[in-house]
């Protein structure tokens, strides 16, 4: 300590300021009178003459302080003029590919502080200005050539661009040590200068040519880019920002139309939408394969395209729903889509593709389920087949559990036949046991179905009877299960004796119960038959409104009104008839919509809590937005989770012990065993 | 000769030997003397408020203590003796944690308890003990054994006792936000500190520094949305 003190203050300042005097005399003299190379020579001498000076006869510890004193003096002061110097500054040396003199200017000023960025500056600038001449080269040449050859002049620009590029890439690697500095600018500035101007003309342009289905030219167009380090992706966004037009186009059209129809025939749009986005997609994807050679950078434009207009809701529904109608529409018997067998296959096929692009697929499912349940049970399936090739294409996408309770559903009804003949076995076996009616009971998994409200309706005694049998027989099949009987999803097969003739009514078991009260009395209010049934007034309003309101009016109601109000009187309409021998009477389905939304909705919260503990337990602690951020991975395959959701499910986790935030840091998480 | 080692055994008291009284000893026993009074003292101020049954001070106690301090029971001096006193029950006192807080802040008397306030009260809001003093007016509030939160009520009025003097704007229009909510029907203590530190980082009214992706507690984050949109 303080040894150097006297070398420093007594000869080391002095010497540096002597130095630093000196040079700067040279230097003035040698600005005005030597060229930007020979200048540079000098100094590299110089610096070199120091560096000898301090191993000959000085302390080491003068090195760097001399060093810097000189490069100051002789680069840092004269940085602008050197640099600028007309015939041989750096652009002078770019432009006449002076290789050697570069590299002795990178060697000069990589040591000092931002010394690098007016050369890498004017670089860029030579680079730009020599690409923009190419460019207006080509334009000249084209307009003037008129349309003949269109293609013709580009392919020439863009290999001279490609050449231009190549040479310049010489020079950051030679002249330049690679530094990030020079790397960037070379490919960038190409891209910028002639993407815009080639890709964005308007008639020629890449736009030009997805509008008006060019494809020949499209593949070419991608042959000469793909050349090009990075001069594809201008195109694949052109592209994606096309599709992305054309399919919300369709979106709001299909919006548009859906609220001018009113009611009329709700849910056709709807449909036509998704035949017209299937029909964009196969469109879409052949531009792929055959234009631009399945490369993954246009197959992600199209992903990324169909994510955002397949999210978007139209008249209220999402689209999820609009996919799972869609589906149920032609899985069912009587669909709107009468289509062969071959052509159900291929379309389920595109389906399933759409699927992958919508975010909510939870909701998808849970759509899809409610609607197979009703296809399954009501006997509306169409086909098996198609059933099970659906679910496994989907399982295909999703894997086995997101399929596993649809697949479950489709075994029970195949299992319910089986238990139905057994039953039917065990009625001709015990005649004594026979209800007396002809019934079939379909029993279900519990798990794999739907959830169904079940109320204690009070049914007619007919029924209790069956269900009594039923519930005899299916004891000496299994103990420890328990029957929840859910009648809301029962049909039955009533003889309406009128006066004219007999009529066999297919009606649900609902019906069937307010039916069989007239056959005690001949009159009865809405109040005797709430009282009777046991049901909410939703329901009995839903119900009375099928039997005394819609087409077939097998009660009449007193006032003849068009609704059902709290005071009306109903009676059997012995007058009915009809020129059929049986009909149905339909009963019209809830919105299932608002309960599916709430079940999934539900789920969600806890797939989000399994999510995070997971994710806790394994990492113990963790900063908040990578839990976050972690979280909404795992959860991708099945939905999009709300980042508030998360946060709030953190809070709950946080009350119930699980997590913990970290005393001194609030954004860490602590996993609590 | 051998020097015989005095040895006793532990706990035995040696009645031979007479204890040798040295000065400092007789110091000590003058001040032990001293403290014992005072400790008497303060075990008759404290039967003279408590409950002769439960042989605590009651709410109703705590109460006329407040009276004759001349202080209101909902002021929050008396939250602060309490957690001087480490007291463990809201409205309640033991005659361990009277003891404790009494001795501490060196008062056997109602009028030198009194005095004591002022003192207490800069000691509470030093930083080094303001932050352990705010949580604990949260959990002094749980009544039940395993109760966790608080209904939006209680933590409006204690918001007001604990912060109101240092954060008065942040507090009234955090208040005016947690009436009109319905997120939230009560708040935990991970909420209620993050309401502290909310308090102490975010600038206000104007919230510029505030980050809706890190980890605050997600009611502050709807606080801080219904707050801009009022001031747009």
């Amino acid at each position: 300590m303080g040894q150097m003190v006297r070398y420093e203050d007594d000869f080391e300042a002095d010497m540096l300021e002597d130095t630093g005097a000196y040079y700067s005399r040279k230097a003035s003299s040698w600005i005005e009178d030597d060229s930007c190379p020979d200048y540079m020579l000098k100094s590299e001498e110089c610096l070199k003459k120091e560096r000898d000076r301090v191993s000959h006869y000085l302390h080491s510890s003068s090195e760097t302080k001399l060093l810097e004193k000189v490069q100051h003096e002789l680069l840092v002061m004269y940085a602008n003029r050197l640099l600028e110097k007309e015939h041989s500054g750096c652009r002078a040396l770019l432009r006449d590919d002076k290789l050697e003199d570069l590299s002795r200017m990178y060697r000069l000023y990589c040591k000092i502080p931002r010394g690098l960025d007016p050369v890498a500056n004017i670089f860029k600038q030579h680079i730009t200005a020599e690409g923009t001449a190419l460019v207006e080269q080509a334009e000249d040449a084209a307009s003037n050539q008129a349309s003949n050859a269109p293609g013709v002049q580009e392919q020439d620009l863009i290999s001279k661009i490609i050449k231009l590029h190549n040479k310049y890439i010489v020079y950051v690697t030679r002249c330049f040590q690679n530094h990030t500095l020079f790397h960037k600018k070379v490919p960038h500035e190409l891209l910028v200068m002639y993407a815009n101007r080639l890709l964005e003309k308007e008639h020629s342009g890449c736009r030009a040519l997805l509008r008006d289905d060019k494809l020949e030219d499209l593949s070419s167009k991608y042959w000469l880019y793909c050349k090009i380090p990075q001069g594809l992706d201008p195109v694949a966004n052109i592209f994606k920002q096309h599709i992305t037009a054309e399919g919300t186009a369709l979106v709001e059209q299909a919006e548009d139309a859906a609220s001018n129809q009113a009611s009329n025939a709700p849910g056709v749009q709807e449909q036509v939408l998704i035949r017209k986005i299937i029909e964009l997609h196969d469109k879409y994807m052949e531009y792929v394969t055959r234009c631009f050679q399945n490369h993954t950078l246009f197959h992600k434009a199209l992903k990324e395209a169909f994510e955002v207009f397949c999210n978007k809701t139209v008249s209220g529904s999402s689209s999820a729903e609009l996919l799972a109608t869609f589906c149920d529409n032609i899985l069912k018997k009587g669909g709107s889509e009468k289509l062969s067998d071959e052509a159900i296959e291929e379309t389920l096929e595109k389906v399933v593709k759409l699927f992958a692009y919508i975010s909510d697929k939870d909701l998808f499912a849970e759509f899809y389920r409610k609607k197979l349940a009703r296809r399954l049970l009501f006997d509306r399936s169409a086909n098996d087949d198609h059933e099970r090739s659906i679910l496994t294409k989907l399982k295909e996408q999703c894997g086995g559990q997101f399929t596993s309770k649809m697949e479950g559903m489709v075994t029970d009804l195949t299992l319910a036949r089986e238990n139905q003949a057994s039953f039917e076995d065990y009625l001709r076996n015990n005649p004594a046991a026979h209800p007396g009616i002809d019934l079939t009971v379909t029993v279900l998994t519990t798990g794999f179905w739907p959830s169904y409200k079940s109320f204690d309706l009070n049914l007619p005694a007919e029924m209790v009877k069956c269900v009594e049998v039923f519930k005899g027989f299916y004891e000496t099949e299994t103990k420890h299960r328990k029957l929840t009987w859910i009648y809301s999803l029962g049909t039955c097969h009533i003889n309406g004796k009128f006066e004219e003739k007999t009529i066999e009514l297919i009606v649900s078991t609902y019906q069937a119960a307010v039916l069989l009260l007239f056959n005690a009395s001949d009159r009865l209010s809405y109040s005797e038959i709430m009282a009777q049934l046991n049901l909410t007034h939703d329901d009995l309003v839903r119900l009375l409104h099928s039997l005394a309101c819609a087409k077939y009016k097998i009660l009449s109601k007193e006032p003849n009104t068009k609704t059902i109000s709290q005071s009306d009187y109903f009676e059997f309409n012995s007058k009915f008839t009809d020129k059929l021998r049986r009909i149905k009477i339909p009963l019209p389905p809830v919105d299932e919509r608002k309960k599916v939304v709430e079940d999934v909705d539900k789920d969600r919260r806890y797939a989000i809590d399994a999510a995070i503990v997971r994710i806790m337990k394994s990492r113990k602690v963790l900063g908040h937005q990578q839990l976050v951020s972690e979280c909404v991975e795992q959860l991708s395959r099945m939905f999009k989770p709300d980042i508030k959701a998360i946060k709030k499910r953190m809070e709950d986790l946080i009350t119930r012990d699980y997590l913990e935030r970290d005393k001194d840091n609030p954004n860490l998480f602590r996993y609590l065993a | 000769m051998m020097r015989r080692s005095a040895s006793k055994k532990a706990g035995q008291p040696n009645s031979t030997n007479p204890i040798p009284y040295s000065p400092s000893d007789l110091f000590r026993t003058a001040s032990s003397k001293a403290s014992s009074k005072e400790m008497e003292r303060i075990d008759n101020l404290f039967y003279s408020y408590a409950n002769r049954s439960s042989g605590m001070i009651d709410p109703e106690g705590i109460e006329t203590l407040c009276f004759n301090m001349e202080v209101d029971h909902t002021d929050v001096r008396i939250l602060m003796l309490a957690w001087k006193m480490k007291a463990e029950k809201q409205g309640y006192f033991t005659l361990e944690e009277w003891r404790r807080g009494l001795k501490a802040l060196r008062a056997d008397t109602v009028s030198k308890l009194r005095k004591a306030l002022p003192e207490l009260e800069k000691e509470v809001r030093r930083p080094s003990n303001f932050v352990d003093f705010y949580s604990y007016s949260f959990r002094y509030c749980l009544t039940e054994e395993k109760q966790k939160s608080i209904d939006i009520e209680s933590i409006c009025q204690l918001l007001d006792i604990v912060l109101g003097s240092q954060f008065r704007a942040q507090v009234d229009y955090f208040i005016e936000y947690l009436k009109i909510q319905s997120d939230y029907k009560v708040i935990n203590m991970d909420q209620w500190m993050g309401v502290f530190r909310f308090c102490n980082e975010i600038s206000f009214p104007d919230l510029s520094n505030y980050n809706p992706d890190l980890a605050w507690p997600l009611i502050l984050d709807n606080f801080v949305e219904w707050m801009q949109a009022k001031q747009s």
